[in-house]
C-alpha cells in the first residue's frame, strides 16, 4: 500500500487516469444504482457517451436528498456482504443518512489521510491523539486509520472529558492531535488554567470539521505551540480526507486520484471557470460501496489550480466560505432548520422560531428562540417549564447537541419584509 | 365563578408597564396581581373588573392570554388566620396550583385567591369549614 508517488504524477496522466475510473465508475453505477440509471435515463445518456473527464459535465447531479429517498442502503452499488463498514450523518429532517464502505473504501480513506500525514513528517515515533467523535458520524475512524498506516502510536480519545485529554497528551507524550479547530483552543486554554501547557509534546494538529479562520490558525499555532492542518471532507463523499493540507498550508489537495472536483452555480447548475467561486461538487473514482457522481456538497467554495510549492500535482481547494443551503456546523454538528422545525411542530409548538448562533470564548452558543402560543400557554409555569425541558431534550436527540431554548412572547422574532428571519449566526467566521 | 387572566411574560423591561397601559386606555381597574417568573419568562396573573373587555384588548395587542376558574376565601384577621384556612384545605387532600391575596372592595376584608385543579370542591369544602366565599359583588369585579 505505498501509493505515495500518486501525489506528484504529472497532470495530463492524471487526467488520463481519471477519464478511465470515471468511465468505469459510471458504468459500474449505471449497471448497480437504480437511482442513477433513471437520472441517465430520463436525459437520454447511456454510459457509452462519458469517455472522459470532459464528459462530466453531461452526467446528472446527485442530491443529499437522494439519500433520504434511498435510505438506508439503496443507493449501494455492492452486495451488504461486500460492505464491511457503515456511517451515518443527520439528514435536513430526523431521519439519518447513511452510507457504506467496501475493506478497499476503507484502506482508499486511511490512504487519503496517510498520504497527508506522510507529507506533513508524521509516521513512527509520533503519537497520534484523536479527538474527533468515534461512532456513526464519520468523525474519529479515518484520522485513526490513517495514522496506524504510516506508523503512528494511536490514542483512539473519541470526544469530551477535556481533563483526562490534556492529562493523556501529558503522560503519553501525544505529538499529533486531531479535533475541532474550537476544541483545540478550548484545550489550550484549559490546559492554560491546569498550568500544565508547557508540558504537552504536541507538534502538529489536523483541525476539520467546522469552518474556522486564519486568525484561529493562529492562534492554535501560538498556544499549543504547533502547525495547525486543515483537513476538509464528508461523510457522503467519503468523510474527513477528501482534501487535506500539505506543509505550506496554502489551500487543501483534493485526492484527485479518488474523486473530481467541479464549481459551480448553485442556481443554474452550469459549471464555471477556473478560480471561480462557487458550490463544490464531488465525484467519485475509486470508491465501491457508495459511489457518488456530481454530488452537490452545498459548500462554496473556490479551487486553486496554480501548482503548490510543495511538489504535489493534486489541485487544492480553499476553505469554505458559506454554503448554498440553510445547514449550519454548530460544534462540529450538522444543523438543519427544518431539523429544528419538525421538533417544535412534534412537540405542539408552530413553527416561529429563530436561531442564534454566537461564538462565546471557543465554543458555540446555540440558542432557540421559540414562540408560545396559546395552545401551549398556561397560567402554571411549572407546566411551561416541564414543556421547555421537554423541547430541549427533543431538540438534544435530533439534533445531537445542546440548544438553550428561549420562549417568547408572539410575534416578537423579527420579521424582515414580512419574512421571518429564521437564522442570525453572529460568529465572525 | 370568579376569574382571573394569565399572560405569558417574556423577562424583558417594558413587558409589564406595556400591559398596565392597555388595561387603563381601556377602563380596565386591576384588581389583584400576581407574577410568576423564571429567568427567561414569567406568567402575570390578574384579577380585574372586566374580564372580558381586558382579554379582548389584550388579545389584540398579540399577547398570549388564558382564563381560568378561581376561588376566593377570606382570611380571618386574628393570628393563625391563615393557618387555620389552609390546614382545612390541606385535610382534604386538595393540592394548591398557586395563591395569591386580595382585598375586598366594600368590605375591607383581606380575601386569599385560590387556583386549584376542582374549584368547585374547594368552595365546598371551604363553606363546610364556615369560610366566607367571596362573589363577584365583594371583589368589585362587575
Ligand atoms: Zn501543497
Amino acid at each position: 500500500m505505498n501509493n505515495y508517488d500518486i501525489d506528484h504524477i504529472p497532470r495530463e496522466e492524471l487526467k488520463k487516469l481519471q477519464s478511465e475510473r470515471l468511465a468505469a465508475q459510471v458504468k459500474r453505477s449505471y449497471e448497480r444504482v437504480e437511482c442513477f440509471r433513471n437520472r441517465m435515463d430520463e436525459i437520454g445518456l447511456k454510459p457509452d457517451d462519458i469517455k472522459g473527464v470532459e464528459d462530466l459535465s453531461k452526467l446528472p447531479f446527485s442530491y443529499k436528498s437522494d439519500l433520504r429517498d434511498y435510505y438506508p442502503f439503496g443507493l449501494f452499488a455492492e452486495p451488504m456482504e461486500n460492505v464491511v463498514r457503515t456511517h451515518a450523518s443527520s439528514g435536513t429532517t430526523g431521519k439519518r443518512i447513511v452510507v457504506g464502505y467496501t475493506k478497499r473504501d476503507l484502506d482508499m480513506w486511511a490512504e487519503c489521510i496517510a498520504r497527508m500525514l506522510k507529507e506533513i513528517g508524521v509516521g513512527k515515533g509520533d503519537i497520534a491523539q484523536i479527538s474527533f467523535g468515534y461512532g456513526l458520524f464519520t468523525g474519529g475512524f479515518g484520522a485513526h486509520a490513517g495514522a496506524e498506516m504510516v506508523g503512528a502510536t494511536v490514542v483512539p480519545m473519541s470526544s469530551g472529558n477535556t481533563k483526562l485529554q490534556i492529562q493523556t497528551m501529558i503522560d503519553f507524550g501525544v505529538t499529533l492531535l486531531f479535533c475541532t479547530p474550537s476544541y483545540a483552543l478550548y484545550l489550550a486554554e484549559e490546559a492554560e488554567k491546569m498550568g500544565v501547557k508547557d508540558k504537552l509534546k504536541l507538534k502538529y494538529g489536523i483541525f476539520g470539521a467546522e469552518p474556522w479562520t486564519e486568525k484561529m490558525r493562529k492562534d492554535i499555532e501560538k498556544e499549543l505551540s504547533i502547525k495547525a492542518y486543515d483537513i476538509y471532507g464528508l461523510s457522503e463523499v467519503l468523510g474527513p480526507g477528501v482534501a487535506c493540507e500539505c506543509k505550506e498550508q496554502a489551500g487543501m489537495h483534493i485526492r484527485e486520484d479518488n474523486f473530481i472536483a467541479e464549481i459551480i452555480d448553485p442556481d443554474t447548475g452550469e459549471v464555471l471557470p477556473e478560480g471561480s467561486t462557487g458550490e463544490l461538487v464531488f465525484t467519485s473514482l475509486t470508491k465501491e460501496a457508495f459511489p457518488v457522481i456530481r454530488y452537490r456538497t452545498r459548500d462554496i467554495c473556490s479551487l486553486i489550480y496554480e501548482p503548490c510549492k510543495c511538489g504535489c500535482t493534486h489541485i487544492r481547494m480553499n476553505k469554505p466560505t458559506g454554503r448554498s443551503d440553510d445547514m449550519l456546523i454548530i460544534r462540529g454538528v450538522n444543523v438543519f432548520p427544518s431539523q429544528i422545525e419538525e421538533v417544535l411542530l412534534t412537540n405542539g409548538y408552530k413553527a416561529n422560531y429563530q436561531i442564534i448562533v454566537d461564538r462565546v470564548g471557543n465554543t458555540d452558543d446555540f440558542e432557540v428562540r421559540v414562540e408560545m402560543n396559546s395552545d401551549n400557554f398556561s397560567d402554571s409555569l411549572g407546566e411551561i417549564s416541564r414543556m421547555e425541558k421537554e423541547l430541549v431534550s427533543s431538540l438534544k436527540s435530533m439534533l445531537g447537541i445542546q440548544a438553550r431554548v428561549r420562549l417568547v412572547t408572539p410575534k416578537s422574532i423579527v420579521r424582515s419584509e414580512g419574512k421571518a428571519v429564521r437564522v442570525i449566526d453572529k460568529r465572525k467566521l | 365563578m370568579l376569574k382571573q387572566l394569565s399572560v405569558f411574560l417574556e423577562n424583558r423591561s417594558g413587558q409589564l408597564v406595556q400591559i398596565t397601559e392597555i388595561l387603563t386606555k381601556s377602563s380596565v381597574n386591576i384588581r389583584a396581581i400576581n407574577i410568576a417568573e423564571t429567568n427567561d419568562y414569567g406568567v402575570l396573573r390578574l384579577v380585574v373588573d372586566d374580564n372580558e373587555k381586558a382579554l379582548s384588548v389584550l388579545k389584540d395587542e398579540g399577547f398570549i392570554v388564558k382564563t381560568a376558574n378561581i376561588v376566593a376565601a377570606a382570611v380571618p384577621d386574628s393570628v393563625g388566620g391563615l393557618n387555620k384556612l389552609l390546614l382545612s384545605i390541606s385535610k382534604h387532600d386538595i393540592d394548591i396550583d398557586y395563591m395569591y391575596s386580595i382585598f375586598g372592595k366594600s368590605d375591607g376584608l383581606a380575601y386569599m385567591i385560590f387556583k386549584v385543579k376542582n374549584p368547585d370542591q374547594l368552595i365546598n369544602v371551604l363553606q363546610e369549614d364556615g369560610y366566607n366565599i367571596a362573589g363577584p359583588d365583594a371583589l368589585g369585579i362587575n
